[in-house]
């Protein structure tokens, strides 16, 4: 479906993909170069650190992906595991 | 005696919302949405007609019974059931059927009186009701999956009223008092009563009935169940358990917990479901920082997270609604053709992302900074990584896998107006409140003295959501979802417990055929030898010969004479 490119959404094609991809990258560019000017007023220390935000942001998700990703080889079973006898 | 002391004009906003409950089971379908509009609106008038303090009261076994106790906390959580009973009504007014309206007003109806109860007994018997009623709204998703989940959740709640009721009991007996109040955990008694409040908040370990029930109701059912239980447990937390510091490492948990299992889920209702289950949390985590701005922070937090949360369902209902489809593997690209019910859902997500201009941001970050505020080190920081997870698994990947990521080449029209137009009520508030912090602020419990609109504050959520968001694209390739659940603690009751019954049976049978062998080969020939005498062939059956009976009344007769009491 969709397989013409004219005929795909705006923001399906691949222009507006290579805009928003270079947008995305400009916005976190910006908000991490804006700590120039802006003072963060940390609590604890490390928190004023350059970047401290976008670092800790990053990667917390990273390892909460990674951490989800080995429960999911404990927990994850097929969808109709409980629906046979239920 | 029943002794009601009603100030006039004071109108028990419960009892308005649960005539309308009545009402709408009862009158004509061409009524019913008058009524479904105008019970929560008259709700939120008599909510705000109430003063301060008592103004219901009776007795029961010697304890007063305060049915009506209002301040601006109550207040404040009342007003939102209300608001979202309007919202919630408005959403399911063509679609649902009259037995699940109903009993989700009836629903609604209890976390009103709950907010206003004023003794633990009131307490107990609200909560109740809310059990009760919302089990109906489960099982009104009338599909055998919800029927199911409707008594697992049923059972799972009542045997939370059972706790909660032997700690209310335990504190009568030991206080002789069933007043509402800040409550030591200094005994069992008290422990009890915070298991039981922790049930309905869905803190682990008993916190899968919300993953397993929420996602089998119907589409609007689920926008009610969203809204009142857990909040109606957070509302219970702060006036009886107010700086308990159990609460900060329950909430905490509470928080990755619902981020690791919402990250492994397929079905868009359950990734909100455990969403909740995070946001409740944070409010648990400021319940027990308990100074004046974590439970501002708290407060603020369970009625923003109501209205997003409430707006998030709606968008998963409507999608529900329109496809039939309910796993993210099924769903994509839908922003095409349901631009209305994206951008709503987007608004939802951000919000409980807490992205600035929504009410999330407002609200959350209250808790946040009463915990640096104490010098929560550790705290601060879980917090701080648990708002960028929450944007990786409801503020991103909500919307992404519902309306964007592959085409699946669905193209349903955005839902009937009513739940249009519910979903984009829930959409202003939930920007509205983020651009006018002080209408929010204004009715917290506490004169609030926190800036949400710094510089700094909004540059260093920025940073910390939009590197988030890049985690997410970065390692979206670990992210696939699959046609698959995830085991939770529902597996203990649902097939462990079910494995050690049919263990135990086997077990009996196994006794019991040992013991039927045992009694055939050595039992019954016992038995047999003891009964042969008396069997009609037996000795003591047998005949006797007249002379033999005569010979033995002789020998009776010397014996009495020989042994018999003198004369």
């Amino acid at each position: 479906m969709n397989a013409d490119p004219d005929q795909r959404h705006w923001l399906l094609r691949p222009g507006t993909l290579r805009l928003l991809c270079w947008l995305g990258a400009s916005v976190l560019a910006i908000t991490v170069l804006a700590q120039l000017w802006v003072d963060l007023h940390a609590e604890f220390g490390v928190d004023g650190w350059f970047g401290f935000n976008a670092g800790f942001g990053f990667l917390s998700c990273v390892l909460m992906v990674l951490v989800a990703k080995v429960l999911g080889y404990f927990v994850k079973r097929p969808q109709k595991f409980y629906r046979h006898d239920d | 005696m029943i002794d009601l002391a009603l100030p006039p004009l004071c109108l028990p906003p419960a009892l308005v919302l649960f005539t309308g409950a009545l009402l709408i089971a009862l009158v004509r379908p061409a009524i019913r949405p008058l009524i479904l509009l105008l019970a929560p609106l008259l709700t939120l008038w008599a909510v705000w007609n109430l003063g301060d303090g008592v103004s219901l009261q009776t007795q029961f076994l010697g304890h007063p019974i305060e049915l009506i106790e209002a301040d601006r906390l109550r207040r404040l959580f009342a007003t939102v059931f209300a608001l979202m009973a309007f919202a919630g009504g408005l959403f399911a007014l063509r679609q649902a059927s009259r037995f699940e309206l109903s009993a989700a007003y009836a629903y609604a109806a209890s976390a009103v009186a709950v907010c206003f109860a004023g003794d633990l007994i009131s307490l107990f018997v609200f909560w109740e009701l809310m059990a009760l009623f919302s089990t109906l709204v489960v099982a009104a998703g009338n599909h055998p999956a919800a029927r199911q989940a409707a008594v697992r959740y049923g059972v799972l709640h009542l045997f939370g009223g059972v706790v909660m009721m032997l700690g209310i009991v335990g504190i009568m007996g030991q206080t002789g008092s069933v007043d509402i109040r800040a409550i030591a955990l200094d005994s069992v008694a008290a422990w009890l009563l915070l298991t039981g409040v922790l049930i309905n908040a869905a803190a682990p370990p008993l916190s899968a009935w919300i993953a397993d029930a929420y996602p089998e109701a119907s589409p609007s059912g689920s926008v009610f169940l969203s809204a009142f239980t857990t909040k109606a447990a957070v509302l219970a937390l702060i006036l009886l358990f107010p700086g308990a510091g159990v609460l900060i490492p329950i909430g905490i948990a509470m928080i990755f917990y619902g981020i690791l299992y919402a990250l492994l889920e397929n079905d868009i209702r359950r990734i909100l479901a455990y969403s909740i289950v995070n946001q409740v949390g944070f409010m648990l985590v400021g319940v027990g920082i308990g100074t004046e701005l974590a439970i501002d922070g708290a407060a603020a937090h369970a009625f923003a997270h109501i209205l997003y949360k409430g707006l998030l369902f709606m968008s998963a209902g409507a999608v529900i609604f329109q496809t039939g489809k309910r796993q993210c593997t099924d769903l994509g690209g839908l922003f095409q053709s349901m631009p209305v019910t994206a951008i709503c859902g987007i608004v939802g997500a951000l919000a409980i992302s807490a992205f600035p201009l929504t009410s999330g941001f407002i609200a959350k970050s209250m808790i946040s900074q009463s915990a640096a505020n104490q010098h929560l080190a550790l705290v601060w920081t879980l917090l701080t990584a648990a708002s960028a997870g929450v944007f990786l698994h409801a503020g991103i990947k909500f919307p992404w896998f519902v309306f964007f990521q592959k085409d699946s080449g669905l193209r349903p029209a955005d839902p009937p107006w009513n739940m249009q137009a519910a979903m984009l009520l829930l959409a202003a508030a939930c920007i509205g409140l983020g651009v006018f912090p002080g209408l929010l602020y204004g009715l917290l419990p506490y004169p609030v003295d926190y800036l949400p609109y710094t510089a700094a504050h909004v540059l260093s959520q920025l940073q910390l959501l939009l590197f988030a968001g890049l985690a997410f694209f970065v390692m979206l390739p670990w992210m696939q979802r699959t046609l698959t659940i995830s085991l939770d603690f529902d597996w203990c009751y649902r097939r462990l417990i079910p494995a050690i019954a049919a263990q135990v049976e086997s077990g009996w049978d196994w006794i019991k055929q040992r013991f039927d062998a045992f009694w055939q080969s050595y039992g019954a020939r016992a038995l047999d030898w003891v009964l042969d005498p008396h069997r009609s062939r037996g000795w003591l059956a047998r005949t006797w010969p007249t002379g033999s009976m005569a010979l033995w009344v002789v020998a009776l007769l010397v014996l009495v004479i020989w042994f018999g009491p003198a004369q």
